[in-house]
């Protein structure tokens, strides 16, 4: 460090001398929280986070309390994915921690910044088994950016800093810190003024120019470029960049299902999502394009369909921040280490002449409206893409939704087009059903004047819907519209496909009344079952400034179309025509 | 194939654990792993040797492994001038009239006799991992009664030539 940087640093050391306290740890921890502008915890006490709760108790820091650790968590990604902030996680040790382990490796798939406080026993008893424990930090070491055991006081302020660092910066991931009884009771010096120093962690966030020039030039030469925009595109807030660049090089766009909203889904270039049950237009994009630039999308298998098949005659270009995405399932000719928004920008500048290939977007604007997504409403029998295109007209696209995984999942993203970012919340890598309904929640929290609409299958709703509690206790105007099939649809499906209709246990003959359940939470409950009552109901869900339910009884054979079989490449979809 | 990558981590607990479950969740096959504290004592040197299909393979070992916070460098050595070794500790069955025998054989190896009992010898063996394994096949005929090998260690040599495309693995190191 220079002499001049160091005056420098002594200065404001100076301006802003804050006279270091003696605190206990749980105090260390409220104060570091209040100094990474947190303003939320969503958690759950127990007897080794006890003092902790008990710092929130007297500093009336604003906290959650779910009524499940899981919803807990999956509430902290919800408030992550939509405020763009880390989701704070506090729980107890033992089962408290075991019970988010599941949101952990959620976070961790799709990439959500998230620290996750659990307590842990006393260090005089770790190692014997003793009340309430559990190996936190072998449990989630493959499930975490990275984890930490506190093992005195003093280290803690460090800790809590570096946590908050990993978490937010480059591929965003959750941080787990397990913080033994006793070290929270402890006291020492807080002094939270030092900079991070991790050696072994420098993202990487500018991008070579060499490498973008290459890009620009292979862009030039393209006679059917493509570019695949992923939901790192979300994290690097490079949507606007995004747009911009697609608007100067005049280059179709397609999503992954957890990019959706990074580039504006009704617009003319977007040809909508890829992968298994993406549109047959970004699908044979995707096929016959000369140029792939990935961009923040990491390649998962529900993407690629069959790699021997996968875009065969396109060079391949990668944006990633993470290195290790960069040829992990596809090879890449042209690897971009670096933040989406910095290669974008970079992009934008080193761009020449807009290269013309009107005949490949044509060729690709007639699939868009030869193939469109397609449903049949033939009787009384609620269809539910046309109950999720419906919310997407009654909300004129604005909502935040959020999903669990399976078809509901998929219509959602077929049939809700998303025109902004971070209006999209949903399990993608881990495909963990009873994730959307309290990543509503933590949806709602994030922004509470948005209509938040939680769309999820009968069958997660009732793995997370104790959470409803949430709901009656702050009053927050979550719509949750079950799409009831009856049945877990998408396994339902594949029995139908590919094991010979044989419905093991996919199936259920009896449901609770969704409706008295919601108003033994004093929540507003409707159930649909015919057509002409949908539409009203949609409306009266929207109007009401409370919570509500929608148990809406959908047509239990309905699959999802088209779709790429497993073992399949993109260029064989079924099922793109009625 | 094999490759010796060589790693500086963080000399605090828990790293050995990070970094072999980071193998084993991602299946990947680890042939020896060696550890031990560097010129720095707060940084650990870990000598992995690795066996994979192709070089992308290795490529993602590679880079998984710089992903992890604890993982200060990371380089794939086996292509470079490296001095490495492995040591190995045998127990043979020797009876009095065979020692003469074996002492001719740990010469030529340049191993060393480190305990003698009543019917049994314990050699010492440093080099490479085909030195090793040369000696052992030798005194197979013998007995082996025990055998303790380390895994590889190794450093690269002052006077560096890289054999290595240069242009490989570009995108980390």
């Amino acid at each position: 460090m220079s002499t001049k940087t160091k005056k420098q640093e002594l200065v404001v050391n100076i301006e802003n001398q804050e006279a270091p306290k003696v605190l206990s740890g749980s105090g260390m921890l409220i104060e570091a929280l209040a100094k990474e502008n947190v303003e939320v915890i969503f958690g759950y006490p127990g007897g080794a986070i006890l003092p902790t709760y008990d710092e929130i108790y007297k500093t009336g820091i604003r906290h959650i309390l779910a009524r499940h650790e899981q919803g807990a968590i999956h509430a902290a990604e919800g408030y992550a994915r939509v405020s763009g902030k880390p989701g704070v996680c506090v729980v107890t040790s033992g089962p408290g921690a075991t019970n988010v382990v599941t949101g952990i490796a959620d976070a961790m798939i799709d990439s959500l910044p998230l620290v996750v406080i659990t307590g842990q026993v006393a260090k005089t008893v770790i190692g014997t088994d003793a009340f309430q424990e559990a190996d936190m930090l072998g449990i989630t070491m493959p499930i975490t950016k990275h984890n930490f055991q506190v093992r005195s006081v003093e280290e803690f302020p460090r800790i809590i800093k570096e946590a908050f660092h990993i978490a937010t910066t480059g591929r965003p991931g959750p941080v787990l810190i397990d913080l033994p009884k006793d070290v929270s009771q402890d006291s020492g010096l807080f002094d939270y003024s030092g900079d991070v120093n991790l050696p072994g962690y420098q993202p990487t966030v500018i991008p070579n120019r060499q490498q973008i020039r290459k890009l620009a030039e292979a862009v030039t030469q393209a006679k059917k470029p493509v570019i695949l925009a992923g939901a790192g595109i979300l994290h690097a807030k490079a949507s606007e960049y995004l747009y911009e660049y697609v608007e100067q090089q005049q280059i179709p766009v397609v999503n992954t299902l957890l990019g959706l909203g990074n580039f504006p889904g009704n617009h003319e270039l977007h040809l909508g999502m890829a992968g298994m049950h993406g549109t047959y237009a970004a699908n044979m994009a995707l096929h016959e394009a000369d140029l792939l630039i990935n961009i923040g999308a990491r390649f998962d298998d529900r993407l690629t369909g069959k790699l021997d098949f996968f875009a065969p005659n396109a060079t391949i270009a990668h944006i990633d921040v993470d290195p290790a995405e960069i040829g992990k399932n596809i090879e890449t000719q042209i690897p971009v280490v670096g933040d989406a928004k910095e290669a974008l920008k970079m992009l934008i500048a080193e761009q020449g002449e807009q290269a013309d290939h009107a005949d490949w977007k044509a060729s690709l604007q007639l699939k868009k409206t030869d193939f469109p997504l397609w449903y049949k409403q033939e009787d009384e029998t609620i269809k539910p893409q046309h109950l999720i295109e419906k919310i997407y007209q009654k909300t004129k696209g604005e909502a935040i939704v959020t999903t669990d995984v399976g078809q509901h999942q998929m219509w959602s993203a077929q049939f809700y087009k998303f025109d902004k970012p971070n209006r999209w919340v949903t399990s993608g890598g881990l495909g963990t059903m009873g994730f959307g309904f309290p990543a509503a929640i933590g949806a709602q929290i994030a922004e509470p004047q948005s209509t938040v609409v939680s769309i999820i299958g009968d069958a997660g709703f009732q793995m997370t819907l104790q959470e409803m509690s949430i709901l009656q206790e702050l009053n927050l105007p979550v719509k949750i519209v079950i799409v009831n099939n009856a049945s877990l649809g998408m396994v339902r499906q594949w029995q139908q496909l590919f094991h010979g209709e044989r419905y093991s246990n996919s199936l259920f003959p009896i449901q609770p009344d969704f409706v008295k359940l919601a108003e033994a939470y004093s929540i507003k409950a409707m159930k649909v079952e015919e057509l002409k009552d949908m539409e009203s109901a949609i409306e009266e869900m929207l109007a009401h400034d409370g919570p509500v339910l929608m148990d809406c009884r959908v047509a239990q054979e309905e699959n999802v179309y088209p779709m790429i079989c497993p073992g399949k490449g993109h260029h064989e979809m079924e099922g793109i025509r009625p | 194939m094999k490759r010796t990558i060589s790693t500086l981590v963080n000399n605090s607990s828990g790293v050995l654990n990070r970094i072999t479950g980071l193998f084993a969740r991602r299946h990947y096959n680890i042939e020896s792993i060696t550890v031990g504290v560097t010129e720095n004592p707060s940084v650990s040197r870990m000598t992995f040797v690795v066996v994979v299909d192709t070089m992308n393979n290795i490529e993602q070992v590679l880079k998984q492994l710089h992903k992890q916070v604890d993982v200060l460098k990371v380089k794939d050595i086996t292509d470079e001038s490296i001095i490495a070794r492995e040591l190995a500790l045998i127990k043979i069955v020797a009876f009095p009239e065979q020692r003469g025998e074996i002492a001719a054989l740990v010469n030529t190896f340049r191993a060393q006799t480190i305990d003698i009992g009543r019917e049994s010898m314990t050699l010492q063996v440093v080099g490479d991992h085909e030195k090793v394994e040369a000696l052992i096949d030798l005194l197979r005929p013998y007995g082996i009664k025990e055998l303790a090998r380390t895994g590889e260690t190794a450093l690269s040599r002052s006077s560096k030539k890289v054999l290595a495309d240069p242009n490989r693995l570009s995108l980390i190191n």
